[in-house]
């Protein structure tokens, strides 16, 4: 069966292949002629075999179950690749870089002298009540002054082609580990399209990743212990953690292997005795890293592993209080800090945001909220907030009424029409909104990934992306047009 | 190697091997009791007591004919033993080893685990149920050539091959006393005729009877038997061929002179003991005996490789007691991790 382009497009939508006039984009030109060609009944046999790639290669994702524990589900690809050209890509990159070396900054700032506060450029109350600031972090300097060395920024496209910085992840941003999976998939089903077309290559992460962490190591010595930490099984990106110790070849711990001994120093229980650690790459909230410093109750962590941490004995990436900047009322003032720390214009700009916190800006979001989306500030995973349009009255004047109660916990947005992507739905191909997180790797150098993971709502007209809320995935293709 | 990880390799051999070796349990008493006259009917009980889980099986207050019995040892998800508890905990051991375990092994295990489940109603007619149990024990063989077949000759493999033939050494001394627990009477009049037919199931319980022959070239009889199964040294489920097995991996280990000390004690007690010439009673006694040091044996591995587990003190290693009256039989299941 033909693919009839000129009846796909949904009018008023940003579609990242196709243009306007149902043609296809400079970038997809290539990809869209393999598809026509194809027929969507071959398309329809290559997505079952991606799906069953993704089974025997045992891809999965942990969904919390009602009756507590979880279970594995085979993780979701749609085969039609997102793609950007290298050129607009390297624009964002450069964006997410500066970002990132911003926001290092900032961290960096309100642990120490907060400068930013004393020269009036950031209100020194949205600091202190970060639920992530950490006074325990205060005045300790780690490694490089660096504090979010893995940060995922969530990027949007609006109906206008203007991409958005949505949230930036600064404690455990996850997902990366699908992205380098979803493109060994695209390789056995779609074949014939890398061998004529130069689709830069992603699976440089772990590599990257194992140098920068190697690159924190308190020891000089010729090869640091460098591990993964992770709550264990029951988590729902478990396969990610234990992905990303097999593919650097390091130990996957759990807090249970390891204990801060009288030398103030990190060791893991080996069968040879006990072995020290250099980096740990954790991927446990600050919450549960050490119940001596936060949550008492916590299982999952180490005792006294704060201790090693301020003293230098181990590096910890991320930082304990980097999630401070992960506050969604402090990424409003991210802009500010690229000029203030930077003095530069930032290339990425955010989505234009409400401050619940500051009154004439309630105001404005009190009368307005039938036309924003009201998020709380440490929300993540679309939950808790208030789609405007859509809400009914009562949902609204419910919310309102939440807001006011609480300003600080919450900013608006403007509605943002997620671009869209051919999809393969139903044995056919219809658009379907998506999402971009990159992530940016901030060491000695500072690396972003070629693109990201691509995030895509299933259900027609749905801009939940969430994998947990029935959300896919697709590869994404940063492709040299000039090569 | 993490000890976490080193616990979770052990632990998921043994649970392969046990479950194994319970399908072979159940299989011998199975045959017996077509060979033999009614009036010489083994008890199934008796199986309840080999494995330790008296206590346990007692509690349920349930009934105790065959049906029961058998259902207990193969379906119980609540006895931990069972054929279906092991493969399931061997599994979710399996789930934390993903980075350990060759790719294979997680899937085939996935599979089994969901097709005993799915054909348990085969396990508990008698029809069927030889077929359900050589089934399993086809399944547990292929998952070990998998592992021996695909796995790096590492620290993880040592760990897996320890849990493997302790497990094994302690499971065939259980099937020997199946026999010896019996106390059937072989000075019996009218039994002589059955007490060969006897050993020749234990052989083939064990897939040893062709072996058997092979080495020994002599008519099935008690006094061989028990000498192949419990000391032969080419026989790979003998009890003696196991624990030098258990000598040979450990050297592979660091820290491992207080493990093989406890080792060389049981193996010493095996080579010196004379099975074959003592009545049954004495065979239950030496069966015992030979557990408890398989027991020691452990102990000193999981004491020098394993996490240490909450309020251990580090001293149960003495609390063994070499009783000459070993009529408690250590639960089959005491020490497993939970995960």
């Amino acid at each position: 069966m033909s693919i009839n382009w000129t009846s796909y497009c949904a009018s008023g939508l940003h579609d990242e292949l196709i243009g306007p006039g149902g043609g296809a984009r400079v970038a997809g030109r290539a990809l869209i002629r393999h598809l026509s060609e194809l027929g969507s009944e071959e398309i329809g046999v290559r997505q079952q075999a991606a799906e069953l790639a993704i089974k025997v290669m045992g891809v999965t994702f942990a969904v919390y179950h009602e009756q507590g524990g979880s279970i594995d589900r085979a993780w979701p690809l749609d085969i039609i690749p997102r793609i950007i050209s290298s050129r607009e890509w390297n624009r964002i990159a450069a964006g997410l870089k500066q970002r990132v070396a911003a926001l290092n900054h900032f961290i960096d700032d309100v642990y120490h002298a907060q400068r930013i506060v004393k020269d009036g450029v950031f209100p020194h109350h949205v600091i202190m009540s970060s639920k992530n600031f950490r006074p325990n972090c205060v005045g300790i300097s780690p490694p490089q002054g660096c504090w979010a060395h893995i940060c995922g920024s969530d990027l949007v496209r609006d109906k206008d082609g203007t991409v958005y910085v949505l949230e930036d992840n600064l404690r455990v941003p996850s997902g990366v580990s699908y992205m380098i999976e979803n493109r060994q998939v695209a390789k056995r089903v779609l074949p014939e399209l890398f061998e004529n077309t130069a689709i830069l290559p992603v699976d440089d992460y772990p590599s990257q990743l194992h140098e920068m962490l190697v690159a924190l190591s308190p020891r000089r010595g010729p090869l640091p212990e460098v591990v993964v930490l992770t709550p264990g099984i029951y988590n729902s990106a478990y396969f990610e953690h234990s992905y990303l110790a097999r593919q650097m070849g390091c130990e996957l711990v759990e807090g249970r292997d390891l204990a801060v001994h009288d030398d103030d120093c990190v060791y893991m229980q080996t069968i040879h005795g006990w072995t020290r650690i250099d980096v740990i790459y954790r991927r446990i909230d600050d919450d549960f890293l050490d119940p001596e410093s936060f949550r008492a109750d916590s299982t999952l962590g180490v005792p006294g592993l704060m201790r090693a941490w301020a003293k230098g004995n181990v590096a910890l990436a991320n930082a304990p209080g980097a999630g401070v900047a992960d506050d969604k009322l402090v990424y409003t003032y991210v802009p500010e800090m690229i000029r203030y720390y930077l003095d530069e214009d930032p290339i990425l700009p955010n989505v234009p945001s409400w401050r619940c916190a500051e009154p004439e800006q309630l105001e404005h979001v009190l009368h307005h909220l039938d036309s924003l989306v009201v998020k709380p500030v440490d929300g993540s995973g679309g939950y808790g907030m208030l789609m405007g349009p859509t809400a009914s009255q009562r949902e609204r004047n419910q919310f309102a009424a939440q807001v006011k109660a609480a300003p600080r916990n919450f900013i608006a947005q403007p509605v943002i029409t997620l671009s869209t992507v051919p999809t393969f739905v139903n044995d056919r191909i219809e658009p379907r909104h998506v999402d971009l997180r990159p992530f940016i790797l901030s060491g000695p150098k500072t690396y972003v990934t070629t693109g990201g993971l691509t995030r895509v709502a299933l259900r027609e007209g749905s801009l939940v992306v969430n994998s947990s809320q029935g959300g896919g995935s697709k590869d994404t293709w940063i492709v040299d047009m000039e090569a | 190697m993490l000890s976490r990880v080193a616990e979770n390799v052990y632990w998921l051999a043994r649970y392969l091997e046990r479950a194994e070796n319970t399908a072979r349990l159940v299989n011998v008493n199975a045959k017996l009791l077509l060979d033999l006259p009614p009036e010489y009917r083994p008890d199934w009980l008796a199986l309840i007591d080999i494995t330790g889980s008296r206590e346990l099986f007692d509690a349920r207050e349930k009934g105790t004919e065959e049906r029961d019995i058998v259902h207990f040892l193969i379906a119980d998800l609540d006895n931990p033993g069972s054929i279906l508890s092991s493969v399931r905990s061997a599994r979710e051991n399996a789930r934390t080893l993903r980075d350990v375990l060759p790719n294979e092994v997680w899937e085939h295990m996935n599979e089994l685990f969901m097709e005993i489940k799915e054909k348990l109603p085969a396990a508990l007619s008698k029809r069927t149920r030889f077929h359900f149990l050589q089934r399993i024990i086809r399944g547990m063989q292929t998952l070990t050539g998998e592992l021996e077949g695909t796995m790096s000759r590492n620290d993880a493999f040592t760990l897996l091959m320890l849990g493997r033939n302790l497990e094994r050494a302690d499971m065939t001394s259980r099937i020997v006393d199946v026999r010896s627990a019996q106390l059937l009477p072989a000075d019996a009049p009218g039994f002589r005729p059955f007490d060969t037919i006897q050993w020749l199931n234990l052989l083939k319980t064990l897939s040893g009877y062709q072996m058997y022959r092979l080495s020994q070239r002599t008519l099935v009889s008690r006094s061989a038997v028990l000498e192949f199964v419990l000391r032969d040294l080419q026989f790979p489920r003998a009890c003696l061929f196991c624990l030098k097995e258990v000598e040979h991996f450990l050297r592979a280990l660091p820290r491992s002179a207080g493990v093989l000390g406890s080792l060389g004690g049981a193996r010493s007690f095996l080579e010196s003991a004379t099975p074959a010439t003592l009545d049954q009673p004495g065979l239950h006694e030496l069966i015992d005996q030979l557990q408890l040091h398989i027991i020691v044996v452990h102990e000193g591995i999981a004491q020098t490789y394993f996490p240490p587990r909450a309020g251990d003190t580090g001293q149960s290693q003495s609390q063994i007691q070499f009783s000459s009256d070993a009529r408690q039989r250590k639960p089959l299941f005491s020490e497993a991790p939970s995960i």
